[in-house]
């Protein structure tokens, strides 16, 4: 018999009492009193972590239009009005909730995957290769983790407005800074690449690559080398090494980079919101932005609440799916970088 | 061996190039998205850049270069904005930053504890619960705690009118939470005026906050070896001496990069600010990136905008610094 797992009294006779035979944790060791007076606690935190979500919840399931005058915490009637209301017509601009979905969509995937794909390779090489200047590169990767993503919108801006589309003529196309217009006429602006998601893809990679390379580079310092080692005494080049022994390896933190960028990109909002003009690209965040504060006078709060509750699904159903790895993730990064 | 002299070169030409290989993807996107932008900010921070300057950039013959002009006038406050002060938005920044994580930790700490009471009825509820909070997205958690605030319909003015009615109110409470311009506890944080407006950005982010911490916390909490308890039980330590010379030791290595990761994000919390108070009331809730993006998003002074992004660029290096000296600091400890 072994000594109580985590009595604090000093009292042998009460740690026989307590003294947990089982093996497994139940409520025995722990006195009544105290066990009460822990679980007023935690109730007392549960309802604080509760209340924001079921303020919006019960909202998002009311019908009425109207602002709220009373608290409401628990759903009097479950209505889908406003659900149905939001995705038939989120915003006044001509723009389906589908179309919305699908720009948010593209957007975080695509970002996240490209910021991932073109990431790996200098991860591998900072964690694992010897080179000159290796240092020297390593802080020049790094450094723009300082700046905030405002900090590079304006540049960004004219570097990717520079790059536009113009219908000359029926028949003639000309693509700028490339081609121009035949006698310096000005044509009709087809596509501008700044006001496009592919151009605000293309801008929130550069801070999204950068974060990449770092959190990559982090997690690959962690794998031990013996495996790559062994693989060169059998002979097989840098090449197949990283293919055939690191990204195995290093899949599911590949993964959770990947879902850190879905996650971060999903609720962009400083360089969508400064770059993108036609409301067929807007994304579901900056909707949910349109229908708060100084915009909103005139949305009611129970389609704001729905819309609420559908931006956050999709990001809470991958953070609970990967929670560890997440999280994980996050402090090896931080600790290794 | 088989292989002849000049393809053995050629290998040997190849080992050396091909780190350099795996590098250049990322330094050809990043060179042209990254650094050329990152460069062109630090030039045009010297110019008078405006929105008459957008269609040539710096080509544009009007631009003049006015040299430490911008900055001198972020400095001294000689912008023409209403309440601008470079240095309170700074200390602001800074305390708004530094306050969060200070009590995100030891709450998230002594909660992940609480939780790893053994034999605590309904551990796995609560445990499920309070992960939810981590699980929104800020963006979303801002927007809605907007609401939560709103002066006249607000979910917080109705639950603090439902408390007070057991102390004998009967009338609504209507709680001016962003627009009030008077600190509630004057002088507080000296040479910045801390209003309501910062009192509920800090409820909403502490609703937000103390979870990740806590998640953070119960991981170190459970590699830390139970002998090392029953060890200490057996000696005679109480509860609270176990805590503070068992636990809170062990979890430190833990726990600090991740206070060092939520300073970082707390200092550049855009949402939450931008959502809530767009700064105010008076830019007393204003961050530095808050600002810059008002530079850029409502005034377009881009030469200034840029001088700041420069300034806030210097900022976070420090920050940067002194963070990294901590976590290596603690890694070493970890090693000890």
């Amino acid at each position: 018999m072994e000594a109580p797992k985590s009595t604090t009294s000093k009292n042998p006779i009460v740690r026989f009492l307590n003294m947990n035979t089982s093996g497994q944790t139940s409520g025995r060791n722990l006195p009544l009193w105290r066990q009460l007076l822990l679980q007023i606690i935690s109730l007392a935190i549960l309802a604080s972590v509760m209340f924001p979500i079921m303020y919006i919840v019960t909202l998002s399931f009311s019908s009425k239009t109207t602002r709220p005058s009373s608290l409401e915490l628990i759903p009097k009637e479950i209505s889908f009005v406003a659900y149905k209301q939001v995705l038939d017509k989120p915003t006044g601009n001509p723009v389906t909730f589908i179309e919305l979905l699908k720009n948010s969509v593209l957007l975080s995937v695509g970002v996240g995957l490209a910021a991932l794909l073109i990431a790996v390779t200098a991860a591998y090489a900072f964690s694992r290769l010897k080179f000159k200047m290796r240092e020297v590169l390593m802080i020049l990767v790094f450094i723009p983790l300082l700046m905030p993503a405002v900090g590079l919108s304006t540049p960004l801006y004219l570097l990717l407005n520079q790059i536009q589309v113009k219908q000359c003529t029926k028949e003639v196309v000309a693509i700028q800074p490339f081609t121009t217009c035949e006698g310096g006429a000005k044509g009709k602006l087809v596509f501008n690449l700044r006001d496009s998601l592919l151009g605000v893809g293309i801008a929130m990679t550069a801070t999204a690559l950068p974060f990449a390379v770092w959190n990559l580079k982090g997690y690959l310092d962690t794998i031990p080398k013996e495996l790559e080692e062994a693989a060169a005494i059998d002979g097989a080049d840098t090449n197949q090494t990283f293919w055939q022994i690191v990204i195995p390896l290093a899949m599911p933190q590949l993964a959770v980079t990947f879902f850190l960028g879905f996650i971060g990109h999903w609720q962009e909002f400083v360089t969508t919101w400064l770059f993108l003009s036609q409301p067929k690209d807007y994304t579901l965040a900056m909707t949910l932005y349109n229908m708060t504060g100084q915009y909103a006078n005139s949305v009611p709060w129970n389609r704001f609440a729905a819309m609420a509750v559908i931006v956050a699904l999709p990001v809470a159903v991958v953070y609970v799916g990967l929670q560890k790895q997440i999280v994980g993730g996050l402090t090896t990064g931080s600790v290794k970088g | 061996m088989e292989i002849s002299k000049p393809s053995s070169r050629k290998a040997q030409w190849r080992k050396i190039s091909l780190p350099y290989l795996y590098l250049l993807p990322a330094f050809l996107i990043m060179g042209i998205i990254t650094f050329y932008p990152l460069i062109y900010q630090i030039i045009i921070s010297f110019t008078n850049f405006d929105t008459k300057h957008l269609l040539l950039g710096l080509k544009s013959p009007e631009l003049e270069f006015i040299g430490l002009k911008n900055y001198i006038d972020i400095f001294t406050a000689a912008l023409p904005v209403e309440n601008f002060n470079f240095f309170r938005v700074l200390e602001f920044n800074f305390w708004w930053a530094l306050s969060n994580v200070m009590l995100h930790v030891p709450a998230g700490v002594l909660i992940a504890t609480l939780l790893n009471t053994e034999g605590l009825w309904m551990k796995r509820i609560y445990r499920a619960v309070y992960i939810l909070p981590v699980v929104v997205p800020p963006l979303v958690v801002a927007t809605v705690w907007t609401n939560i605030f709103d002066e006249r319909y607000g979910a917080m003015n109705q639950l603090l009118a439902n408390i007070s009615t057991y102390f004998g109110n009967t009338g609504p409470i209507f709680i001016r939470w962003f627009e009030d311009v008077k600190p509630p506890i004057p002088g507080f944080l000296p040479g910045a005026p801390l209003t309501l407006a910062y009192y509920a950005m800090m409820i909403a982010n502490f609703w937000l906050g103390w979870p990740f911490m806590s998640v953070v916390a119960t991981g170190a909490l459970q590699s830390i070896p139970r002998d090392l308890y029953e060890a200490a039980s057996i000696d005679g330590a109480t509860g609270g001496q176990q805590f503070w010379n068992i636990t809170v030791p062990l979890l430190r290595p833990a726990m600090i990069p991740a206070a060092v990761y939520g300073f970082t994000l707390s200092f550049n919390l855009f949402n939450f600010v931008f959502f809530m108070t767009g700064g105010g009331p008076a830019r007393s809730t204003e961050l530095l990136v808050t600002f810059a993006y008002n530079l850029v998003r409502n005034l377009r002074w881009y030469g200034v905008a840029a001088a700041f992004a420069v300034i806030i660029f210097g900022v976070a290096m420090i920050v940067f610094l002194i963070t990294n000296r901590i976590t290596r600091a603690t890694q070493n400890y970890s090693e000890a």
